[in-house]
């Protein structure tokens, strides 16, 4: 039996805009998930150690601030480097169109800019599925 | 908040939020050519801003301009960082002191500068109410009153500079019966509870922003339409200033067209509409009185309710503004999302729109501010640097107001990193309670 998605929602950098990442993270438990919120001011390092330590199955980061680029690649490249590339990374905040193919390639699952419902978010974590089976370690 | 150009944090964000100011060098690149005695200047800035403050008034200083004659605003609203915007760096307790050093130094050596803005704008952002932003913001206001009390200033000498900040939200009357309760409840408390006897420390001084938290991505150019009606709004509503959003908001930076249509809004109203002649045109209408008089009264029983907590400081700590914040924030998403609260383009009315041009910054922005960061500290006199960091040291750790220390720590070219950093051994940093 699968056991409960485990989601990590992460506030890389310095961006302090936190009411979307406490949306999403409040309507994902709602709806059956388990999420841990990072709170703000990550760097990279302590999204993917908090990742690993959580033994979640997805990370969401929220970034307004620009550097949605620097802090993707960023989160990715340390995942692989621990060896944990089967979690999977999807995204939202202020992401221009045109950085969402780009951000694709790089490996994220999906990116969810504004006017996204929850329920989007919810439906798509949905198909998304869990790393491990219940009680296995 | 305080990182310079080339601190690993700042990676990816140099020139994003504002113009990257580092040292004094930086402020006297963006003011070439400029008078200070001739312009007005506001920056928003909070957590560094007695250190970017210091900065402008040294690049004044340089430039011959007298201080007396140089006008301006910086935010420097410490308490809504904690409750919304996040850009805090110290504990509440240290971070309204250097608040205090603004109120006590700024009336006696900048008397034609605002020291503060104490902003609603940001806490509506988050997802608060109207009456919460109302609340909110004057809660912080009258904080920031008893603290300085408290150091033994004169309400007079300080209370008259003190301007504040609102929000332009879609809620037509409901915003404008907002700044109106605003300004008789700050009257209010200014007259009957601190004993204030000059009126220019009774009067509710407003700047409003409209509401970048309402503008869609989808169908960007509705938002030209939103934001004419937030503005007609605020200026119905009597703010004294106007900040007009541009359509792209929820896309990128503003592009130079984009903003252009923004001023030309205002200009629109101010020019063409005829409705700023008139003061508190609405004044009287059965609706807008009975609004103001309903959002008054709430806005009072939250006052209760912070006081009971003891103070705006320990309901920070308490997280009851993150609870009320989060709670109205995710309320009105399942609005939303359940087509109770229809968003035009988003949730209904939409409709295939075309691809707006954005504003990208440059990256090549933040190697050129490296190499300009690299080249201060070279060519500084390090013992100067040395000498103004500790005496910025001694007045933190001392007591003293330390405007005068950033004064001298801004002349002798200290980064705002390094003037952070000493405060942050000082003071220590500020870790918020993770609440979703």
């Amino acid at each position: 039996m699968a056991r409960t998605l485990r989601v990590l929602i992460a506030k890389p950098g310095l961006d302090g805009h936190d009411r979307g990442a406490k949306v999403i993270a409040r309507a994902l438990r709602d709806a059956g998930m388990e999420v841990i919120y990072t709170g703000l001011r990550q760097t990279s390092e302590m999204i993917v150690n908090a990742a690993i330590q959580e033994d979640v199955d997805v990370v969401g980061l929220s970034v307004l601030s620009g550097a949605h680029m620097h802090y993707f690649r960023e989160v990715l490249e340390g995942l692989r480097a621990r060896d944990a590339e089967d979690i999977l990374v999807f995204g939202g905040g202020i992401v221009p169109d045109q950085d969402v193919p780009r951000l694709k390639e790089l490996g994220v699952a999906a990116i969810f800019t504004p006017g996204t419902s929850t329920q989007e978010v919810i439906d798509f974590l949905r198909r998304v599925p869990a790393r491990q089976e219940e009680g296995q370690t | 908040m305080g990182y310079d150009s080339d601190h690993p944090f700042s990676r990816g964000e140099v020139g994003k939020c504002g113009v990257a100011i580092a040292s004094l060098a930086d402020m006297e690149v963006l003011f070439d050519g400029i008078d200070p005695e001739r312009v007005t200047t506001s920056m928003t800035i909070n957590s560094p801003a007695n250190a970017i403050w210091a900065m402008y008034l040294a690049m004044a200083q340089r430039k011959g301009a007298d201080l007396r004659r140089v006008g301006g605003t910086i935010q420097n609203d410490i308490l809504k960082e904690f409750i919304a915007q996040k850009e805090y760096i110290f504990p509440p307790g240290p971070s309204v002191r250097l608040v205090i050093d603004t109120f006590e130094w700024g009336p006696r050596n900048v008397p034609r500068w605002n020291f503060i803005s104490v902003s609603g704008y940001h806490i509506r952002e988050a997802g608060s109410t109207a009456v919460q932003e109302l609340a909110f913001t004057l809660a912080d206001g009258i904080h920031y009153l008893r603290k300085a009390l408290e150091r033994g200033l004169d309400i007079d000498e300080f209370a008259p500079r003190i301007s504040f900040f609102f929000n332009l939200h879609n809620d037509f009357f409901e915003e404008i019966a907002k700044l109106r309760a605003a300004r008789r409840i700050w009257a209010r408390q200014l007259r009957e509870v601190f004993g204030a006897r000059d009126p220019r420390s009774w009067m509710l001084r407003t700047h409003a922003q409209t509401a970048g938290v309402s503008l869609t991505a989808q169908q960007p150019h509705v938002n030209i339409a939103r934001v004419a009606i937030q503005a007609l709004a605020g200026v119905l509503g009597g703010s004294n200033s106007l900040h007009t959003d541009s359509f792209d908001e929820a896309l990128a930076l503003p592009t130079e067209e984009a903003a252009t249509i923004a001023l030309r809004t205002q200009q629109v109203i101010a020019y063409e509409t005829g409705i700023a002649s008139t003061i508190d045109p609405l004044a009287g209408s059965y609706y807008l009185e009975s609004l103001t008089n309903d959002m008054e009264e709430r806005c009072l029983a939250y006052f209760k309710e912070i006081d009971a907590l003891g103070g705006v400081e320990q309901a920070i700590e308490a997280g009851f503004f993150a609870n009320e914040i989060g709670d109205a924030s995710y309320r009105q998403q399942r609005e939303i999302d359940a087509g109770e609260r229809i968003i035009v383009g988003v949730n209904d009315y939409g409709g295939p729109f075309p691809e707006v041009p954005l504003q990208l910054v440059d990256p090549e922005v933040e190697e050129v501010q490296r190499r300009r960061l690299e080249r201060v500290r070279r060519e500084r006199d390090p013992r100067e640097v040395k000498r103004a960091l500790t005496q910025l040291r001694d007045a933190a750790m001392n007591g003293h107001n330390t405007m005068p220390a950033f004064l001298a720590a801004a002349h002798s070219y200290c980064t705002l990193g390094e003037q952070m950093d000493v405060l942050r051994e000082v003071f220590g940093v500020y870790r918020e309670p993770v609440l979703i």
